[in-house]
């Protein structure tokens, strides 16, 4: 092998994937032959008129013979190569064997040359395996280094969170955080304060990963530090905003709410720098806690209007982040706070508020969804009356009955349901809710679904849970469905443009908690429910 | 079956006329409601007594609207007195109350 290159060059190439397939940014290195000094790099740009050549070239390549106006020839040249040998694989030079002049000084001969191709031959795809190795391996590394600053943010954010709820007399306090995969930068915190008092802290750092990690904990450091200063909501917040403002790295910035709640009296002063609106369930529906001010770290000199509510006994107040009002469903429809209003303000029993709003988004997005942002709620809920375990439960009911088609047998369907259910403690005013819907559900099955025909009967279906009482009226019609609920148009009606008549849907729904129709072929179903907790359902005006 | 019979009895109290019902007010209270209203002629205030009235149905509703929409015409002024809570409830929900002057049960404007 006397015939064996003086040296070979070391190649770098810097491309990019238009011009070489798979060569973007690859460093291709060539061992220099032992015993000889490396030679001198050579950058072949890809644009360079000789990367074509050398694509399109059969073979070895003298380069003295070789006329281009071309910077990497020269170069080449100029590191004393004499030829050079394309290594191409599936169309794409991937490389080059550089040789310098044969030690012996002569030409290097047409065996040469032939053994070169035949080697180039069988080194361009084997080189070309070994690039792509290479890139996929540094890609694998670049993920692994991104799957390890998520693990790094994720760690940073939970050692901020609290590692437990503060207990408070009288009070339930519960708080969910659920990270977004790619961490964002919520927080949450409970600070102690002077006389039982107790600071409640929600949060949203914009942007995400470890500098919202980062925003987030010292955001929350800061907050702290003041909040055992100062006790004005208001004055807490400018002053964390004083102290941000200036290290607020470019684009950032924290939404924030802080209220001070007194356990003994219920009283929340709170302030808001721009974070979702506090939710609270009243008896008198659900309100939010509205008090504007800008996002932390924006602007400095910013000051804070500070509300107060008081939480009565039974009342509920959820401060949420914007992973719940965000998500999507499948059909790309935002769950939106309209929503998780109505979540908030539902009197369901099944589980907290939290669990609700949890099972409600579940429902929501798809199976397998993936979270678009951290998720954190804190829920906090003033207890009043009687202990709820204390209450007997009461037995379940389950009965079914029918009455035959005629007219006035309404009345009596009411008080047989209300007979029925009298040992459950629905509340008298709501008693008197139900019968009426059940009479108007049965009239209207008497009269549009069995058309007066005594032979036909209603068959009516009493159950109850513990949370609700269900009561199902079912008649023979079927054929054609029942008209949508509309609200009367009671000044048409008396001005005589309307019939008179047209209320019993309308006195059903504003009667019961839900109701639900259903049509088969031969069926009209009305489901009426009635929950059985004392004041649910009156969120009539 | 459970029913009670519709009836309307008419006198006068203080100068007004007064409309005792009793029993049920739903479709079979029909004929009765407009004779005893028909009976009543051109007086400025008419007052519905529902203290002996047991049920109201959405057929007594209609009734009651239709009551309403002649009175209308006439300009005559309807107040109703004697209502049990829960009915009190279905005018408001109906918004009948908002077209009849809800009387409470010792004749007082609520």
């Amino acid at each position: 092998m006397s015939a064996w290159p003086q040296s070979i060059a070391r190649v770098i190439r810097r491309g990019d994937r238009s011009s070489i397939a798979a060569g973007g940014g690859d460093e291709i290195e060539a061992q220099p032959a032992p015993g000889r000094a490396d030679a001198p790099a050579v950058e072949i740009s890809p644009n360079d008129p000789i990367v074509a050549y050398f694509q399109s070239a059969s073979g070895a390549v003298d380069l003295d013979e070789l006329e281009l106006d071309s910077p990497a020839l020269d170069a080449l040249k100029a590191a004393g190569v004499k030829l050079a040998v394309p290594l191409v694989s599936q169309g794409e030079l991937v490389g080059l064997l550089n040789l310098g002049p044969r030690l012996s000084d002569q030409d290097y001969s047409t065996d040469d040359r032939k053994l070169l191709n035949s080697l180039a031959a069988q080194a361009a795809p084997a080189l070309q395996v070994a690039q792509l190795v290479r890139r996929q391996e540094a890609e694998a590394r670049s993920r692994e280094r991104i799957e390890q600053e998520l693990r790094v943010a994720t760690l940073i954010q939970q050692n901020y969170l609290p590692k437990e709820l503060p207990e408070l007399p009288g009070w339930q306090v519960s708080a969910y955080y659920r990270p977004a995969r790619e961490v964002g930068g919520d927080f949450y915190d409970f600070v102690e304060l002077a006389d039982g008092q107790i600071g409640i802290v929600i949060g949203d750092v914009t942007d995400k990963g470890i500098p919202a990690a980062m925003v987030m904990a010292a955001t929350r450091s800061v907050l702290r530090a003041s909040a055992q200063r100062v006790v004005s909501p208001g004055q807490v917040l400018e002053r964390v905003n004083e102290l941000m403002c200036p290290d607020m790295p470019a684009k950032m910035f924290v939404t924030c709410l802080y209220g001070v709640l007194e356990p003994a009296t219920g009283r929340f002063r709170f302030a808001n720098a721009g974070h979702n609106l506090p939710y609270v369930r009243t008896d008198s529906g659900t309100v939010e806690l509205r008090a504007t001010g800008m996002p932390l770290g924006l602007l400095p000199g910013i000051s804070y209007e500070e509300k107060e509510a008081f939480l009565g006994a039974g009342e509920v107040m959820l401060l949420h982040s914007d992973g719940v009002a965000e998500a999507h469903s499948a059909p790309g429809e935002m769950f939106g706070f309209p929503r998780l209003m109505d979540v908030v303000g539902s009197r369901s029993r099944r589980g907290d508020v939290i669990d609700r709003v949890l099972m409600e988004l579940d429902r929501f997005t798809p199976d397998g969804w993936e979270q678009e942002d951290d998720i954190t709620l804190v829920a906090l809920t003033r207890i009043g009356g009687a202990p709820v375990a204390l209450r007997e439960p009461p037995a379940a009911v389950d009965l079914e009955f029918e009455i035959p088609s005629e007219q006035g047998n309404e009345r009596e369907a009411g008080e047989r349901v209300a007979e029925a259910i009298a040992g459950l403690g629905l509340d008298p005013a709501r008693l008197e809710r139900l019968k009426t819907a059940v009479s108007e559900a049965t009239m209207n099955a008497i009269e549009h679904g069995n058309e007066s025909r005594p032979e036909l009967p209603v068959s009516i279906a009493v159950r109850s849970s513990d949370e609700a009482i269900v009561v199902r009226i079912t008649d023979q019609g079927g054929d054609h469905a029942i008209p949508e609920v509309e609200t009367p148009d009671l000044e048409a009606k008396l001005e005589g443009l309307q019939k008179p008549r047209g209320w019993g849907l309308f006195l059903i729904r504003n009667m019961v908690d839900d109701v639900r129709i259903e049509t088969d072929e031969s069926h009209h179903t009305i489901e009426l429910v009635m929950q059985l907790d004392e004041g649910g359902g009156d969120e009539d005006d | 079956m459970r029913t009670t019979e519709f009836s309307a009895v008419t006198h006068r109290e203080d100068g007004v006329t007064v409309v005792e019902l009793a029993g049920e007010v739903s479709g079979g209270a029909e004929a009765g409601l407009q004779e005893a209203y028909r009976a009543v002629g051109d007086e400025p205030v008419v007052v519905l007594d529902f203290a002996a009235v047991d049920y109201i149905n959405s057929t007594g509703i209609a009734l009651i609207v239709g009551i309403l929409a002649q009175a209308r015409t006439s300009g005559q002024e309807i107040q109703a007195r004697g209502l049990a809570e829960h009915y009190r409830e279905i005018f408001r929900i109906t918004r009948l109350s908002d077209f009849m002057t809800i009387l409470d049960d010792e004749g007082e404007e609520r």
